[in-house]
């Protein structure tokens, strides 16, 4: 499951990758005409849409790419990074990059890729970027009240104007497609007559047909998480194929005896787990199980995967979404950790034993009672001197 | 010999898309560009003037963010490779010449100072956007981040505004 780094590819092989990945970069820039300032700022004056052209479909290709990478699991999205949004500094930044744009004829990644093929304007305008960060760098004081207002963390742009992921995919396919027949015409006009390389009709018809095909596939494949989740939460009985119950004397049981195949997942509110968390436990919240720690944990072979929470009902929920996840072993701690505490951690001896079943039961209670809640103490203190890992999200941008 | 002709710019798209994609699998982020820039100014700031660095809070809250030198940086090494993909590119498109290039209207004079204004924006601009064409537009469309595409859609709507004041430079 991706992202590959840091786990496959560790941080020092990722600067290998970077230069790879950079030459890969470079090349189809400069293949696709980047190189020269005259035809970047032709969209801006109607004579030449190449910039809009290549943009959009790499953006296109890379956005739909991500959302059924994202589909099959094979990408971890809380992995990857978004770049933040600062409302005011994102719009004024823009504005000025654009005046940028057309006085300098270059943006950055271009003007590097013109300057490589010998461009003297393109190395002006590199001097003339590093001036700019320069002068940014030592007037910042100045401008970090814009630089820092209005932040709204990582949004994603389908959640800000409300729409799903899908629906939002393809609209930007189509509005892309749209803006490629509507500036041909332009260029057209613009320039006297028709661009040669356009001249074949059908093959843009066909490809522009099955580009639409592939953005509307987009809501063919919702995204698994949503679905998943929904479908948790609006089941309201499930049935034996979906989990399995752990009774909470199983449970005492296999703590005890020390089970190596046994993972327990926390699903209470997190004060609660830190006021009393079970030994070998994980807190972890329903969305956690597409993600790429507890996904590593939950498809390790042979494991038993215990969920639990107050009661059992988001437990539930949660060994459902990971049977559908296609994860093995999954129980559901009956009667959660309310039931737990009660026949376990705060067991006593009601005295009244019938059968001689129940006799044995309290009498195993009893000493369970008496062990784990000295287990507990002892992994709190573990806890407390911080031995949890967790991948964290990788921090990109410019 | 004669220049190739550039590629067909979908299919040079579709490529750069896929570029992006195997990015972001193996990595985790997307392309940039103008963060290299940054980079650059910061280790040169350090090295002339090491002691106004440590005072600068500019520099000061990168030094924060960043463990070792400034150049030890992703996007340096990215940037590294795009130099050579461009040469490489050039090279097989016979496009290797030192020279440069002004629309036949405008003079060599107003290219060289628009070029350097030009820059000193898109550089000043990308630090205040966090981000240029590459790292925030571009990629940001791929992640669907608002950010990214609020940033894309003020680079691109400002060089439309104010396309029209600098079209003697071009036309």
């Amino acid at each position: 499951m991706g992202p590959l780094v840091p786990e496959v590819i560790g941080n020092e092989l990722n600067f290998i990758v970077a230069v790879f990945i950079g030459i890969a970069f470079g090349f189809v820039l400069e293949q696709a005409g980047f190189s020269t300032s005259k035809k970047l700022v032709g969209l801006f004056y109607g004579y030449d849409f190449t910039v809009l052209r290549v943009f959009f479909t790499a953006g296109l290709t890379a956005m739909l790419g991500v959302i059924a990478l994202g589909h099959f699991g094979l990408l971890d999205m809380s992995l990857v990074y978004v770049n933040p949004t600062f409302l005011w500094s994102a719009i004024a930044g823009g504005l000025i990059m654009g005046l940028g744009f057309v006085v300098g004829g270059f943006c950055p990644g271009t003007s590097v890729c013109a300057a490589a093929i010998g461009k003297i304007d393109a190395m002006i305008f590199i001097g003339g970027s590093l001036i700019g960060v320069f002068i940014f760098a030592e007037g910042y004081p100045l401008f970090e009240g814009l630089y820092k207002a209005a932040s709204w963390g990582n949004l994603r742009i389908f959640d800000v104007l409300g729409v799903s992921q899908a629906l939002f995919a393809f609209l930007l396919t189509a509005i892309a497609i749209a803006a490629f027949i509507a500036t041909t015409i332009v260029e057209t006009k613009v320039n006297g007559k028709a661009n040669p390389e356009f001249a074949n009709k059908k093959m843009y018809l066909g490809l522009a047909f099955a580009t639409i095909l592939i953005g509307l596939t987009a809501f063919a494949l919702p995204d698994k998480k949503t679905d998943l989740m929904s479908e948790a939460y609006s089941t309201s009985k499930f049935s034996s194929d979906d989990f399995e119950w752990m009774t909470a004397d199983e449970l005492a049981f296999r703590i005890m005896d020390n089970d190596a195949e046994l993972q327990i997942f926390d699903l209470r509110p997190s004060q609660n787990f830190t006021a009393l968390s079970l030994p070998k436990s994980q807190n972890i919240k329903l969305e956690n199980l597409f993600e790429k720690d507890i996904i590593k944990m939950l498809s390790i072979r042979g494991k038993i995967n215990v969920f639990f929470s107050g009661n059992d009902s988001l437990a539930q929920k949660a060994a459902f979404i990971s049977t559908k996840l296609g994860y093995k072993n999954n129980y559901v701690l009956q009667g959660g950790m309310n039931s737990f505490a009660k026949e376990i951690i705060n067991f006593t001896n009601p005295g009244n034993a019938e059968s001689k079943q129940l006799v044995d039961t309290y009498r195993f209670r009893e000493s369970a009672a008496a062990v784990i809640p000295k287990l507990i103490k002892e992994n709190k203190l573990k806890q407390a001197s911080g031995e949890t890992m967790k991948t964290k999200r990788v921090l990109g941008g410019c | 010999m004669i220049e190739s002709k550039y590629m067909n710019p979908y299919l040079a798209g579709f490529f750069l898309g896929i570029v992006l994609l195997v990015t972001i699998y193996i990595t985790g982020r997307g392309l940039g560009a103008s963060g290299s820039i940054k980079s650059v100014v910061v280790a040169s700031v350090e090295t002339v003037a090491p002691a106004h660095s440590k005072e600068t809070k500019f520099f000061k809250e990168y030094n924060s963010e960043h463990q070792g030198s400034a150049l030890k940086n992703w996007l340096v090494f990215e940037v590294i490779g795009v130099i050579i993909g461009a040469f490489i590119s050039g090279l097989i498109s016979n496009r290797l010449k030192l020279k440069l290039e002004h629309p036949s209207g405008s003079t060599t004079r107003a290219r060289i100072f628009g070029a350097l204004i030009g820059g000193l924006l898109f550089g000043f601009g990308s630090q205040l956007g966090r981000g240029c064409t590459s790292g925030a537009a571009l990629s940001g469309m791929a992640v669907l981040s608002a950010g990214g595409i609020i940033t894309m859609i003020a680079i691109f709507g400002g060089a439309y505004a104010f396309a029209y004041f600098f079209r003697k430079l071009w036309i």
